[in-house]
Formats: C-alpha cells, sequence, structure tokens
C-alpha cells in the first residue's frame, strides 16, 4: 500500500500548558500549603519540649523529638481536679458515638425507605415535619429537653445522650435515604410486590444491599458530626460520661500552673484523629456514595 | 370465561381523573394489546390490575375471582417492566427464584421450576451472572423468566421492549409471540409501539385519556377505526384527511367531489352532512387503477424511499399527504402527478363527533 503524505494538522492535539492552567495550580498549591500549616505547627510542637517551644521558633523542626507529652496528654494530663488523661473522654466518647451512629442510621433509612415506596396518607407531611426539623437550631430545644429527659429519668445518661444524638441526627438520616431510595427504580420495588415480599423483606433483601454507598455516607457524617459535638454531650452526658471534645477543653483550659502547649497539640491532635482517619480511610467511598444516584442494573 | 375482567373502574388523583369508568373483559389464553400515547393511562391501568396501584371505584376479577382487594402476589399475575427490574445484586438465579424463596417453596421445587424457565428463555448459561453483565435483551428474558417461574394464569408486560434497539426489540417481539403460543397464558401488554400492537395482538385495545376508543382485531382497528383518533392513531405515515361535506353519494370539498360509490356506511339512509374523508397512503396511486377515481394534482414535495417502497409527501389543500408507492417508480422531485383514490378503502367521520359514518 502507498502511504499518502497528509498536510496540515492531523493525529491527537498537542497538550499545551498555558498560563491560566499554571496559574490554577500554583493557587491550589498555596491553598493546600495554607490549611496544612496548623497541622504541621501542630505536630512538631507536640514532639517538643517546654524549653524548646519557649523559644518561639514556631516552625522549626524539633531538636530531639520525643513522645512524651503524647503519653502525657493521653493518660497524665489533669482536667479540673483528675489528672487521667484524655483517655477517659476517649473511650466516653466512643461509648457514645458507636450506639448513636448504628441506630440513628437504622432508623433513618427505615424511615427514608418507608417514605420513599409505601407511601400513605399524610407520607408528604410527616416528611415535611422531619425536614423542618433539620432545620430548627438545637439550641432552642435544649431546655424543653432537659426537662423531658429528667422527667423520664434519663438526664445525665449514657442513654440519654445516645437519644439525643439519635434524634438530632434523625432528620437528615430521613432526608439522606429517602432521596437516595427514591433515586432507585420504582419498578424495582413493583417488581419485588408482584414477587411476594413484604415490607421487611423488600427493605433486607432488596434496598438494603443496594444502599451501601449511601449507607456509607451516612455513617461518615453522622460519626464526624457525634464524635465533634460539644454541646450535647456536654449538657446531656452528665459528669461520668463526658465526651473527648469536653475533656480536651477541661485541659487546654486550665489555668493553673504553667500552660504546656506541647501536652495540648498532642490533645488535640488526638481527639481530632477519629474524625480524620474517618475521611482519610472512606473518602473515596463518601465521594461515590454522593455521585451514586442512579443504580442502572 | 373470562380470564381478567375489568368492571367499571374509576382512578382518580386529586385534580385528575386517570381512568373513567373503564369495563373490559379479556378471555382465557388471549393476547391483548393496550396500545396509547403517553399518558392515556394505559400502564396505570395495567398498575390496577397487578394491585400496584390502589383504584377509586369499580372492580377487578382475575380468573372468575374478584381481586379488587388483594395483594400483588396473591392475584395470580406475573409482570414484566420496561426497565426490567432486575435486583441488581442478585445472580441471574436469585433472581428468578426471590419470589419463590419468599413464598416458601421447596428449594427443589424452586430448582426444578427455574430450570424449567431458563431452558424455555434459553438463558441457562446466564443463570450465575448479575445482571449488570448482561445485555439489554438478556435482561429482559431474565426478567419474562421472573414472570414465568411463578407459574400464574395472567403475564402483564409493562412496554417490555421500549428499552432495546430497534433490532433486538424485532427479535424479542418474535420471541414473546412464540412463547404465547407455547404457554396460552393470558396475556396483556401496554405499549406505545403501533408495530407490536398489530404483530402482536389477539386485540388491541386503544386509549386515549382514561378511555377505551376502541376495542377490536388489529385487522377491525386497521380498516374500520371507529373514530377520527383511532383513525389517525393507527398507520405509519398516518391517515391524509380531508375536510368536506356528503352531498347525496358524493364527498365535496370546494371544487372537487369524489364519489362515493362502493363505500360502506354503518347506517343506511341520507348523510347530508359536513365531514371528514380519510384515505391510507398506500390506498392511494399515482397511475389510475381498476375502481380508483381520481383525486387531484399536486406538486411532489419530498420523497422518502424506504427501498421496497417509496413515501410520496405533498402538499394538498393546505395538509402534508403522503402516498405510498412501489420502491421501483421513478419520480422527481417538483414533479405534477394526479393523486388517483379507492373510495372502497375511503374512512368517513362525522365532523360532529369523529365517529365513523
Amino acid at each position: 500500500m502507498e502511504q499518502i503524505q497528509l498536510m496540515g494538522p492531523q493525529g491527537p492535539k498537542p497538550k499545551q500548558t498555558s498560563v491560566s492552567r499554571v496559574g490554577v495550580y500554583v493557587f491550589l498549591v498555596s491553598a493546600a500549603i495554607f490549611f496544612c500549616i496548623p497541622l504541621y505547627v501542630m505536630l512538631i510542637t507536640s514532639l517538643k519540649g517546654m524549653p524548646e517551644i519557649r523559644l518561639g521558633e514556631l516552625f522549626a523542626l524539633p531538636g530531639d523529638p520525643s513522645f512524651a507529652a503524647w503519653v502525657k496528654a493521653w493518660s497524665e494530663a489533669c482536667s479540673g481536679v483528675e489528672c487521667n488523661g484524655i483517655q477517659t473522654g476517649f473511650w466516653n466518647s466512643v461509648k457514645i458515638t458507636i450506639p448513636s451512629v448504628a441506630i440513628s442510621i437504622i432508623l433513618g433509612s427505615i424511615n427514608g425507605y418507608a417514605l420513599s415506596f409505601w407511601r400513605f396518607k399524610g407520607s408528604n407531611l410527616l416528611f415535611g415535619l422531619l425536614l423542618f426539623g433539620a432545620f430548627v437550631p438545637f439550641q432552642v430545644v435544649i431546655f424543653p429537653l432537659i426537662i423531658f429527659l429528667r422527667e423520664v429519668g434519663l438526664y445525665g445518661s449514657l442513654t440519654g445522650i445516645i437519644l439525643i444524638h439519635t434524634i438530632f441526627g434523625m432528620p437528615i438520616m430521613t432526608l439522606l435515604f429517602r432521596n437516595y431510595f427514591a433515586s432507585l427504580p420504582d419498578e424495582l420495588f413493583k417488581a419485588a410486590r408482584v414477587d411476594g415480599a413484604n415490607f421487611w423483606q423488600i427493605f433486607f433483601q432488596i434496598m438494603m444491599p443496594l444502599s451501601i454507598p449511601v449507607t456509607v455516607v451516612a455513617v461518615i457524617l453522622q460519626t464526624t458530626g457525634i464524635w465533634n459535638d460539644y454541646l450535647l454531650g456536654l449538657i446531656f452526658a452528665g459528669r461520668d460520661n463526658l465526651p473527648m471534645t469536653v475533656q480536651l477543653n477541661n485541659i487546654v483550659a486550665t489555668t493553673f500552673g504553667v500552660r504546656e502547649y506541647n501536652v495540648n497539640m498532642a490533645a488535640t491532635i488526638l481527639t481530632a484523629i477519629v474524625p480524620l482517619a474517618i475521611y482519610l480511610l472512606s473518602g473515596k467511598y463518601f465521594v461515590r456514595g454522593i455521585a451514586a444516584g442512579a443504580v442502572k442494573g | 370465561m373470562n380470564s381478567v375482567s375489568i368492571k367499571e373502574l374509576d382512578l382518580k388523583y386529586q385534580d385528575a381523573h386517570v381512568l373513567k369508568h373503564l369495563n373490559l373483559d379479556i378471555q382465557k389464553g388471549e393476547f391483548l394489546v393496550l396500545l396509547g400515547s403517553s399518558g392515556c393511562g394505559k400502564s396505570t391501568l395495567l398498575n390496577c390490575i397487578a394491585g400496584l396501584l390502589d383504584i377509586t371505584a369499580g372492580q377487578i376479577w382475575i380468573n372468575d375471582r374478584n381481586v379488587t382487594w388483594e395483594e400483588p402476589k396473591d392475584r395470580g399475575i406475573g409482570m414484566v417492566f420496561q426497565s426490567y427490574a432486575l435486583y441488581p445484586q442478585m445472580t441471574v438465579e436469585k433472581n428468578l427464584s426471590f419470589g419463590l424463596k419468599v413464598k416458601g417453596m421447596a428449594k427443589e421445587e424452586i430448582r426444578q421450576r427455574v430450570d424449567r424457565a431458563a431452558k424455555i428463555l434459553q438463558i441457562e448459561p446466564l443463570l450465575q451472572r448479575k445482571p449488570s453483565e448482561l445485555s439489554g435483551g438478556q435482561r429482559q428474558r431474565v426478567a419474562i423468566g421472573r414472570a414465568l417461574v411463578r407459574d400464574v394464569e395472567v403475564f402483564l408486560f409493562d412496554e417490555p421492549l421500549s428499552n432495546l434497539d430497534a433490532k433486538l426489540r424485532a427479535d424479542l417481539r418474535v420471541e414473546i409471540k412464540r412463547l404465547h403460543q407455547k404457554l396460552k397464558n393470558t396475556m396483556v401488554y401496554v405499549t406505545h409501539d403501533q408495530v407490536e400492537a398489530l404483530t402482536l395482538a389477539d386485540r388491541i385495545a386503544i386509549m386515549k385519556d382514561g378511555e377505551i376508543q376502541q376495542l377490536s382485531t388489529p385487522a377491525n382497528i386497521y380498516h374500520k377505526p371507529c373514530n377520527l383518533f383511532v383513525a389517525q392513531f393507527i398507520g405509519s405515515p398516518s391517515m391524509n384527511l380531508l375536510e368536506g361535506r356528503i352531498v347525496g353519494d358524493n364527498f365535496v370539498y370546494q371544487d372537487y367531489r369524489v364519489n362515493l360509490m362502493g363505500y360502506e356506511f354503518i347506517d343506511q339512509g341520507d348523510h347530508d352532512t359536513s365531514a371528514y374523508l380519510g384515505i391510507r397512503p398506500e390506498h392511494l396511486a399515482l397511475e389510475p387503477r381498476e375502481g380508483y377515481v381520481q383525486l387531484a394534482t399536486a406538486t411532489i414535495d419530498i420523497l422518502e424511499p424506504m427501498g421496497d417502497e417509496t413515501i410520496v409527501w405533498f402538499d394538498f389543500m393546505d395538509r402534508k399527504w403522503s402516498v405510498k408507492i412501489h420502491g421501483d417508480h421513478q419520480l422527481d422531485w417538483g414533479a405534477e402527478v394526479d393523486i388517483y383514490l379507492d373510495p372502497k378503502k375511503a374512512h368517513l367521520f362525522s365532523k360532529q363527533n369523529e365517529g365513523r359514518l
């Protein structure tokens, strides 16, 4: 075969680095550095000793890195009169977060499923009320809730704070699951009904296996939200169940003696590590879950 | 014996009257097609039969049993959906057996039924695959299989072929017909595609605005449409129309006059009235023929060659007219030709109520 000579532009268009593209990268990199600086400062400060911190060289790397401050923050730091470190708070937070996340997701998914497939009289009104609940600032209902919990004898208990977190998580969880289920084809539900499956069989055997992406999103939202909560924990958890955030504040805000910046930094990182780890581990699923609108069989 | 009976069925939403006093009897083993454009209520009617929608008034009988208040699973129906609606996380085998398992059927019997359905539909090699690994045609086969394993009297199809490409649609259409001839079940089939309706149906029910316009055999629907809507809906290109008057034995429009000798009126007597004359593109000709009368002279606007036949379009009396001719004819765009009409094949509709005359 004879080779034909082509003139002019041919094949793939050559890639060019334009000025605007460089500008975009410069902006993105500087933004990333800007947001990383506090984390960097916290990390290196927590690894320094107090004499080194007093030199005031905020950005200098530690001369003699040591985890002493971390150990102290975890097991010896004082909040108020007790000096057991932040570990009590950590375990309290775990005890509050795990059941709250599980219960609110289970209830929210059942709500969302019922509201999107089993339309009943007043279901739209119910959904509207739930949504309204998502927009009520919770400071407004704190006082009535305190009275309510006191009357039923749950004020200042682990059960009480779990109940509170479940209630406050309900609107957003219901909304999340309802919208996800609404994006599934209606015919899937109809097919299951013709097949003879009942309310729970459709939920557990058809819908739940399909809602893994949205469940991951729900777990992330609820875990970070409940772990980071300060106000509700302070008010409702009671003295023995104070979550990590409250205890961190007590340690950092202590006004006695020397302010141990390295211990404070270590305690703060320890508190932040759970939500941070969850984002880093499941960020991929988070994006996928939010983007997973249509399930095309 | 009626397999499905719909009696005085009404369905209203807040402000919409979706189905209006519907009555419909479907015989045992009959293939009935519900045909209409989108929004006419045909899918809604099917969902009512399946028990997936609550009705406002009336009754639904299946196999001489009043099932108006029964759950879908107790009605003795199987349903096939447009989007296939296969359970994405289950294999084909699990998809087929899900309904039987939910019912609590013995494992051995489930296996037998699944094998039988898979054999009939030739999906045996696919049993261990997930729906996402199947092509559109295979998915629809599995969806049909899911209705098949239920061993029911009545099959409901909700636009089952609309998501497939043209070639597959034609193939699967033939298969559904073959399946019906083999199983002899009652089948109710919803579609907006008139070719599917004409080829598959024993009887077609044409729907518009929640009412059945005509219920008859495909041949009757095509050759004796009962009103103007049905006449215009069925046939491609659609029927050509003229507005005029019937005067004695003639249809008169402006200066033209068509002799109606040979037209069979529904009722005898005087028909001195305003009317539409309709004629299908294949009942017109561009050369004189036995029994044809000359209609007019017109200029060719567009030629659409389709291989076996050619559709010739004219601008005529402010309407687009089409004539179907044999594909061998050579015609030129812009030429002036005479149009001839077969009055025996014409259709007359009253201008008043648009009913057939």
